[in-house]
C-alpha cells in the first residue's frame, strides 16, 4: 500500500469511516502505521476536547462550592474533589463501567425537530459517553482544586473597590473576580489540559472495550507492536504525535494565556511555565 | 516473555480466561484453605460463608498482590529519586552532550503520555537484553532477528529461560515493570529536582566559593542538602502520582490488585465455582477506590509532617518562625 493509499484507507478508520481491515501480517508499512495511530488520535483529541469543555463550567462551579461559607454547599464539592483526585483514574474507569453495565436497559426515543433520536442505556457503557463521564468528572475535580487556589488568590482589594463601585454580587462575580481567577489559574490549567490528555490513553485500556477495532493512538501503537513484534516503530510514532499536539495544545493556551493578561504591565504577566503537578 | 509482555486487550483477555478456567493457579503458591469448616460451602450461613468465601485461595492471592504494591513503591521510590538526581545533574553538566541528555530526559514526560512508556519500556527492554544475549551466547546464528513480523532469539538467549518455574517468569516481568515505572517517575523527580537546585539562595553558593570550597565542595556540602528543602513539595506530589500510577502494573501483566479484583469480581456460576455469584466488580472495585484514597490521604498526612520537620530553621517561608504564610 502506499502512502496515499494509506491515507485513504486509514486517515478515518478510527471513527468506521474507510477500510474495515486492519494491517496484517508482512506488508505493514510504517505509512500506515503513522496513518492509523494519527486517526486515532481523533479519539484522544474528542475525550481530551469534550472533557475539558464540560469539565471547565463544573470547575468552576465546584470551586465557588468549595469557597462557599456554607458547610452544607462546601463539604459535598470537598469530598467530590478528594474522592475523585485522591483514588486513580484507572480505578475509576473499571468502577464506573461496572456500574454503568450494571444499569437497566432502558431504550426510547428523542424527537429533535426533523430527525427522531434513537436513545438506550447501553450507552453509558460504551468509551464514547461512559469514559467521556468518567473524564468529565476527572478533570472537573483537579481543575477545581485549581480554581479554588486561584480563587482564594484573587487580590482582596479588587473585590473591595468592585462592591465600592456598587457592582452586584454577579456582575462582580462575572466582570471583576472571574477573570482574575482564569488569569492566575491558566499556567496550572494548561498543565490539567495536557496531563488530562495524556490520560486519555488510559480510556480502551482499562475496562472500555473498542468497537469494531475504533481505537484510540496508543490502541493502534499496541496493535502494531503486537502484530509487528516490534516496539521500537509504533510507540515511537504515538509518541511524537503526542510530542505535536502537546505543543498545539501549548500554542492554543499560550495565546488564551496572552489574552488574558493583555491588561497587565510587559514586566508581570505570567508565563506558561511547564511543571509536572497534574497527574492522575 | 515477549509475548506475555504484549500488554494489549487480547493478551490480557486471553490471560485472564485462561488463568480463570484452568486450575494452574491454585497449585501455583504455597496458599491453602484456611477453615475447616469450609470444604462444603452450599451448608453454611451467610456470615460464614462470607469467611470462607473471603479466604479463598484466590483471594489470599488478592490480599498478597498488595504487597507487590508495596514492594513497587518501595523499590521505585528510591530509584526513581537516584534517577531523578542524576537527571538533574546532568542538565548542569559541563559537558554539552550530558547536558542535552538530561534535557531529554525531564522532558520526555512533558509531551508523551506515560502509559506510552509503560507499555514500551517493559518491551523494549526485554528485546534489548535478549538481542544482545542472542549475540554474545549464540554467534554461530547470524541471522536477523526480526524476521518478517517475528522476533526470534535462540534458545540460549531467552529471558527468562525457557523451563524456568514460573515464579521466576513473575520476577521477571515484575522487574521490568519496576524499570519501566522508574525510568517515568525518575523524569518526573529530575524536573523537580531541578528545578529546586534553581531555588536554592545564588548568595548562599557564592559565598560558599568566596569562602574558598571548591565547586564539588559547594555541590555536596551546599547546594544539594538544601535542594531537598526545596524539592520536598514537589516530590510529594510525585510520590501521589507514583501511588495512583501503580494500578497500571496490571497492564504489564502483572497480576496485581486491578488483576484479582476483575478475576474475583465476574460472575461464577456454580458449575466451575463453589461460591457461584453474580457481577460483584462494583463492590471489588469500590474496595479498590476506598483502598486507595486511604493511601494517598494517610500519605498526605505524612509527608506534611516530613515537610514540617525538615523545614524547622530553614531558609524558606514554612522555616521562619512559626511558619510565615500559613
Amino acid at each position: 500500500m502506499t502512502c496515499g493509499e494509506a491515507i485513504g484507507a486509514y486517515a478515518l478508520r478510527s471513527i468506521g469511516m474507510g477500510l474495515r481491515a486492519l494491517p496484517k501480517g508482512d506488508d505493514i508499512t510504517l505509512c500506515e502505521q503513522v496513518v492509523l495511530i494519527g486517526s486515532g488520535l481523533i479519539w484522544n483529541l474528542y475525550f481530551a476536547l469534550l472533557a475539558l469543555a464540560f469539565g471547565f463550567f463544573i470547575a468552576t462551579g465546584l470551586a465557588l462550592m468549595k469557597a462557599s461559607d456554607n458547610a452544607w454547599v462546601r463539604r459535598p464539592a470537598a469530598g467530590f474533589v478528594f474522592i475523585m483526585r485522591g483514588s486513580p483514574l484507572f480505578i475509576q474507569f473499571f468502577f464506573a463501567y461496572a456500574v454503568l453495565v450494571a444499569l437497566p436497559k432502558i431504550e426510547g426515543s428523542l424527537a429533535l425537530g426533523a430527525f427522531e433520536l434513537e436513545w438506550t442505556t447501553r450507552w453509558f457503557t460504551k468509551a464514547w459517553l461512559g469514559a467521556l463521564i468518567v473524564l468529565v468528572l476527572n478533570t472537573s475535580a483537579y481543575s477545581a482544586e485549581i480554581f479554588y487556589g486561584a480563587l482564594r488568590a484573587v487580590p482582596h482589594g479588587d473585590v473591595e473597590a468592585a462592591k465600592a463601585y456598587g457592582l452586584s454580587p454577579v456582575a462582580r462575580f462575572r466582570r471583576i473576580i472571574w477573570p482574575t481567577l482564569l488569569r492566575l489559574a491558566w499556567p496550572a490549567y494548561t498543565n490539567e489540559a495536557i496531563f488530562l490528555f495524556h490520560a486519555t490513553t488510559l480510556v480502551f485500556f482499562s475496562s472500555f472495550p473498542t468497537w469494531r477495532q475504533s481505537g484510540d493512538a496508543l490502541y493502534y501503537a499496541n496493535y502494531f507492536s503486537e502484530k509487528t513484534y516490534n516496539p521500537f516503530l509504533s510507540y515511537p510514532i504515538a509518541a511524537g504525535w503526542f510530542v505535536f499536539m502537546t505543543l498545539v495544545l501549548i500554542m492554543v493556551f499560550g495565546t488564551a494565556n496572552a489574552y488574558l493578561n493583555r491588561h497587565m504591565a510587559p514586566g508581570t504577566r505570567q508565563k506558561l511555565r511547564y511543571r509536572p503537578q497534574m497527574i492522575r | 516473555m515477549t509475548a506475555g509482555l504484549t500488554a494489549g486487550l487480547m493478551s490480557i483477555d486471553l490471560m485472564t480466561t485462561g488463568l480463570s478456567t484452568s486450575g494452574l493457579l491454585t497449585n501455583r503458591y504455597w496458599f491453602k484453605v484456611l477453615f475447616e469448616y469450609c470444604a462444603d460451602p452450599d451448608s453454611l450461613s451467610s456470615l460464614s460463608w462470607l469467611s470462607c468465601y473471603l479466604t479463598t485461595v484466590k483471594h489470599q492471592s488478592l490480599y498478597w498482590s498488595i504487597l507487590t504494591v508495596l514492594i513497587l513503591l518501595a523499590v521505585t521510590a528510591p530509584m526513581a529519586v537516584g534517577l531523578g538526581l542524576a537527571g538533574a545533574l546532568a542538565r548542569r553538566s559541563p559537558f554539552g552532550a550530558v547536558r542535552g541528555l538530561g534535557w531529554g530526559y525531564t522532558s520526555m514526560v512533558r509531551g508523551i503520555p506515560d502509559l506510552i512508556f509503560f507499555l514500551f519500556v517493559p518491551l523494549a527492554i526485554d528485546q534489548m537484553l535478549e538481542y544482545i544475549r542472542h549475540r554474545v551466547l549464540c554467534p554461530q546464528e547470524t541471522g536477523p532477528v526480526w524476521v518478517g513480523h517475528d522476533f526470534v532469539v535462540c534458545d540460549a538467549a531467552k529471558l527468562p529461560l525457557g523451563p524456568s518455574p514460573e515464579w521466576v517468569h513473575d520476577i521477571y516481568g515484575f522487574m521490568l515493570a519496576v524499570l519501566a515505572f522508574s525510568i517515568v517517575f525518575g523524569a518526573f523527580c529530575a524536573n523537580v529536582i531541578h528545578g529546586a537546585m534553581n531555588a536554592v539562595p545564588r548568595a548562599q553558593l557564592e559565598t560558599a566559593r568566596a569562602y574558598g570550597l571548591s565547586p564539588r565542595q559547594v555541590m555536596f556540602r551546599i547546594h544539594l542538602p538544601q535542594t531537598w528543602i526545596y524539592a520536598l513539595p514537589g516530590l510529594s506530589n510525585v510520590w501521589m502520582i507514583l501511588i495512583k500510577a501503580t494500578p497500571l502494573l496490571f497492564l504489564m501483566g502483572v497480576e496485581d490488585i486491578v488483576y484479582w479484583a476483575k478475576e474475583l469480581g465476574g460472575s461464577k456460576s456454580a458449575r466451575f465455582s463453589d461460591f457461584p455469584h453474580g457481577d460483584w466488580r462494583i463492590y471489588y472495585f469500590s474496595g479498590l477506590l476506598v483502598f486507595y484514597l486511604l493511601f494517598t490521604w494517610f500519605s498526605q498526612i505524612g509527608l506534611k509532617r516530613l515537610t514540617d520537620r525538615v523545614s524547622r530553621g530553614q531558609a524558606t517561608l514554612a522555616g521562619g518562625k512559626g511558619g510565615l504564610g500559613r
